[in-house]
């Protein structure tokens, strides 16, 4: 009996609620006959989906700015990155080598870092003016960029015709196929199914490939000095380090992996998604690295894994379960929307008795 | 029900994941004594008074097993709001106060002092105006209590720590239903004569029927005041008695089991610097704005493998020194440090040029609370030198690990090993990670502040003897700043006493207590005239 609460106690009480919420929702699913592989293939590959936006809560709050809210900032610049793809591909710059989609997802990726990386920067810049309410602040910046952004998508001078409006012959559409892009390149990579499980072997290595070097950036020299500053101020100023410039990296570092995460996102959804589609982004990523048990001042990999899985988990099966209880077909969606703010509303209300 | 014992502790045990800290304690205080709870670095004093005030670590890491009764009837408190409620005061050894609050807003939080409006006529009392004026005049009533003459309107962030200090215990005092107050080394940052003036606080209190316990590594302070105490060694009750039943000497040995002798053998200081030796500190002019410590044109000169003293009252200005040195507060003047030039405004340029410090602060600028005790003792080594980092730059967990193995062993940090959690050793433990981490550093200067803080007596011999060795063997240079005068002239070559932000003599340790005396008293008494 003591040894099990000291396990409980370890791993935190929100999460072992949690984490009885998922198995009761297995439960029911198995009791409605849902086909509990195909589910559970489903909750990997969301969980390869999201891992990468979530992971980039651990710089943010380890550099001391708190969760991101803004994350849409380096979404953005992931989505600017894409479309600059899909334009180059149009313009027929990949069809000579080897592999296209590979090299068109690259090329995503490259731009997608560039632009998060110098929106980043001057988002950390900014931050670094708020110090105290950077998470209110975060949520607006994230809210503004979004607004501004969908102006830009109106006004940019993209011109692929897979990009714009088919009639109006300008401005992006609202969602853009991937399909003749870079859509699934990571996905079917080495993928296999078992029984009606399939497994989006790539996708899994991707994120976990970003989690890795995440890890080995927390363990390096510079690593370890932005965590100071961010856990401690006075300790950081006192060893001689620059907490402004440690909080700017931090932030910039969060922002890009945004930008990378929602490549991986879009390439596993088939589809770009512009104009509003990232402005609540924001609350299921910082909502999933909460669930996973961090809190508002430490985070570390483990809690993104945890974290996504368990949220994307209840949202995938939920769904369904809601489906078979309530055939109504609008009430489901109700259901949906409760659930996932709920999690979201109690993983914020928890944070603050985060394991550490 | 005859109210003969305020606290009864019955059979107390607790453990920290497995490790047991505190074994069938028991022990019982009766109105307006004064208890002291004595014992070594990580015996448990801090853990059995956290238990009696219903801190929440004590829940969140599994509870306790025993009995707390609080005038005969058993209380059960899962809160300090409730402890507050049964007229138990504490002040912790770690200070509790808000950054950015002002003195009366700390002393007063939580219990704030209301007028009636037109608003909470009609809507109850939570919608009152703040009774700012008496709260102010309630503060420096506490204030003055204690003898402590700063303006309550400050904000406690950058306060030196010895005043932090004092608004603790201002804050305890200013409790109306008071009836048992623990004090946990409230003395560790005071000078003697503060800390005579805080005793003679608790003198009253105890003679207005309030009950104290009193936590303390200075005996000669328990043997003053103390009527009982109790001696834990590792979580167990080794003795129980009245202080006119033994001496110092018999408590220090019921402490750690041995006989303790002086500090330093005599014979190690003949090794102290001849008047020709080098100079490695040079300091010319010297201002700091660290507010409450103001350093107002301090000129120094520190010879080559010096153990070097400064000791002054509190506040005035000594702890500004080694802050304004370092660049955690604005300073101007020149400091050279073996002929090189230290810039105040470039971030960390002391600890580049072969500097390290010991904060007084430990908590606030000393540690990562949230991190590993091997992270600690390498982290400054880490940045400033890049050591301990393996192939790829990356941190080389084994050689950490073996680096904070030794560390441990040489400073005798007691802890489960050295991946706990600093945050969860004792007072005096973190305060040896600390002097870990600065040596670690290898420093050519070293500069400690209070580096004794709440240090029990073993583990303060052991200390001061490694410094005196470091000294004699590889000619290490140190700044000493403390409150302690006993301490500074036990080792110290020379000691600097500063008063009113500038030094008011050096003087010799064997010189006789009254010059010591005049010099802390020095200026002061010259703004008199
Ligand atoms: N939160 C915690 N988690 C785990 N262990 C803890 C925690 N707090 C204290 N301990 C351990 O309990 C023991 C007793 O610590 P405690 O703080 O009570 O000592 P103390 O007698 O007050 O010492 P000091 O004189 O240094 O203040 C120590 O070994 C310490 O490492
Ligand atoms: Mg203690």
């Amino acid at each position: 009996m003591d040894s099990i609460k000291r396990a409980v106690n370890s791993f935190g009480l929100p999460r072992v609620i949690i984490l009885a919420f998922f198995v009761f929702l297995l439960g029911m699913a198995a009791f409605y006959d849902l086909g509990i592989p195909a589910l559970l293939g489903d909750v990997i590959r969301r969980w390869g989906m999201f891992g990468i936006l979530v992971l980039a809560m651990v710089p943010a709050i380890q550099s001391g700015i708190g969760p991101n809210f803004g994350v849409s900032i380096g979404i953005i610049g992931g989505l600017l990155g894409s479309l600059i793809s899909i334009e180059m591909r149009d313009m027929g710059y990949f069809e000579a080598t080897a592999n296209p989609e590979v090299v068109s997802v690259i090329i995503a990726l490259i731009f997608a870092i560039v632009f998060a990386g110098i929106f980043g920067f001057l988002y950390g810049l900014l931050l670094n003016r708020v110090k105290g309410s950077e998470m209110v602040v975060s949520t607006y910046v994230g809210f503004s960029m979004v607004a501004l952004f969908n102006i830009m998508w109106l006004l940019l001078p993209f011109r692929s015709g897979t990009s714009i409006w088919p009639i109006a012959g300008e401005g992006l559409r609202t969602t853009i196929s991937l399909a003749d892009d870079f859509g699934g390149v990571f996905n079917d990579l080495l993928a296999f199914e078992l029984g009606d499980m399939s497994v989006p072997t790539g996708l899994l290595l991707v994120f976990f490939l970003c989690c890795f070097l995440v890890w080995l950036f927390t363990q390096s020299r510079i690593g370890m000095m932005m965590r100071a500053a961010g856990s401690n101020p006075n300790f950081a100023r006192a060893a001689g380090i620059n907490v402004n410039k440690m909080r700017v990296l931090g932030t910039t570092l969060s922002t890009i992996l945004g930008g990378i995460g929602i490549v991986a996102f879009a390439q596993s959804f088939g589809f770009l998604q512009l104009y509003n589609a990232p402005l609540m982004m924001g609350f299921t990523v910082v909502a999933s690295v909460l669930v996973g048990g961090a809190s508002v001042v430490n985070a570390r990999i483990f809690n993104v894994l945890l974290g996504t899985f368990l949220f994307q988990g209840i949202l995938t099966v939920a769904i369904p379960v809601a489906n078979q209880m309530v055939p109504e077909g609008n009430l489901s969606e109700i259901l949906r929307m409760i659930i996932s703010n709920g999690i979201i509303l109690y993983a914020l209300s928890k944070s603050r008795e985060a394991t550490r | 029900m005859s109210e003969e014992f305020v606290l009864e502790l019955e059979n107390i045990s607790k453990e920290y994941s497995g490790n047991p800290v505190l074994k069938n304690v028991s022990l019982s205080v009766k109105p307006g004594e004064i208890y002291a709870l004595i014992g070594e670095n990580g015996a448990g004093k801090s853990t059995l008074m956290n238990i009696l005030f219903g801190m929440s670590v004590i829940h969140e890491t599994g509870g306790f097993t025993g009995k707390v009764k609080i005038g005969g009837q058993e209380a059960k408190f899962t809160s300090p709001a409730d402890a507050m409620l049964a007229g138990i005061g504490m002040v912790h050894q770690e200070f509790m106060l808000i950054p950015g609050f002002t003195i009366v807003e700390n002393i007063k939080v939580g219990r704030e002092e209301t007028l009636p409006t037109i608003a909470s006529r009609v809507f109850g009392k939570s919608l009152e105006r703040l009774d700012t004026e008496r709260m102010a005049a309630d503060a420096r009533k506490a204030l003055d209590a204690i003898g402590m003459d700063i303006n309550e309107f400050t904000r406690v962030a950058g306060l030196p720590v010895g005043y932090m200090q004092f608004v603790e215990i201002a804050r305890e005092i200013d409790k109306e239903n008071l009836k048992l107050l623990v004090f946990d080394e409230p003395t560790a940052v005071l000078t003697e004569s503060e800390a005579e003036q805080l005793l003679s606080v608790m003198q009253s209190l105890s003679d207005k029927g309030i009950a104290i316990i009193f936590i303390t590594h200075r005996l000669s302070e328990v043997m003053a005041v103390a009527r009982r105490m109790t001696v834990l060694r590792d979580g167990e009750v080794v003795a129980s008695k009245p202080i006119a039943q033994t001496d110092v000497v018999e408590i220090a040995e019921l402490m750690v089991g041995r006989r303790i002798e002086k500090l330093v053998d005599d014979e190690s200081r003949s090794v102290a610097p001849d008047e020709n030796a080098e100079i490695a500190v040079k300091v010319r002019d010297l201002f700091v704005d660290m507010p409450g410590e103001m350093v107002k044109g301090v000129d120094l000169d520190i010879r080559k493998g010096e153990i070097f003293g400064i000791g002054g009252l509190a506040g005035q200005g000594k702890v500004g020194i080694p802050n304004g040195i370092m660049g955690m507060s604005p300073a101007s003047g020149t400091v050279e440090v073996f002929g090189e030039k230290v810039t105040f405004s470039k971030l960390g340029d002391a600890l580049s040029k072969g500097v390290s410090f010991v904060s007084e602060d430990r908590r606030g600028v000393g540690l990562l609370i949230g991190e590993s005790i091997a992270h600690n003792i390498i982290f400054n080594t880490m940045t400033v030198k890049g050591g301990f980092l393996g192939l790829g730059k990356i941190i080389s967990h084994h050689q950490v690990r073996a680096h904070a193995q030794s560390m441990i062993e040489l400073l005798d940090i007691r802890c489960v090993g050295g991946s706990q959690r600093v945050g969860s050793l004792s007072g005096g433990n973190q305060q040896k990670v600390c002097l870990a981490a600065a040596l670690t550093l290898k420093p050519r200067l070293l500069i400690v502040s209070e580096p004794t803080r709440g240090i029990d007596i073993g583990a303060k011999k052991l200390i001061m003897e490694y410094l005196t060795k470091l000294r004699n063997e590889e000619g290490l240079t140190i700044i000493m700043v403390s409150s302690e005068l006993a301490e500074l002239r036990s080792v110290c070559d020379r000691i600097a006493i500063v008063s009113e932000g500038k030094v008011s003599s050096i003087l010799p340790p064997e010189a006789p207590d009254a010059d010591f005396g005049l010099a802390m008293s020095a200026v002061g008494s010259k703004e008199v005239e």
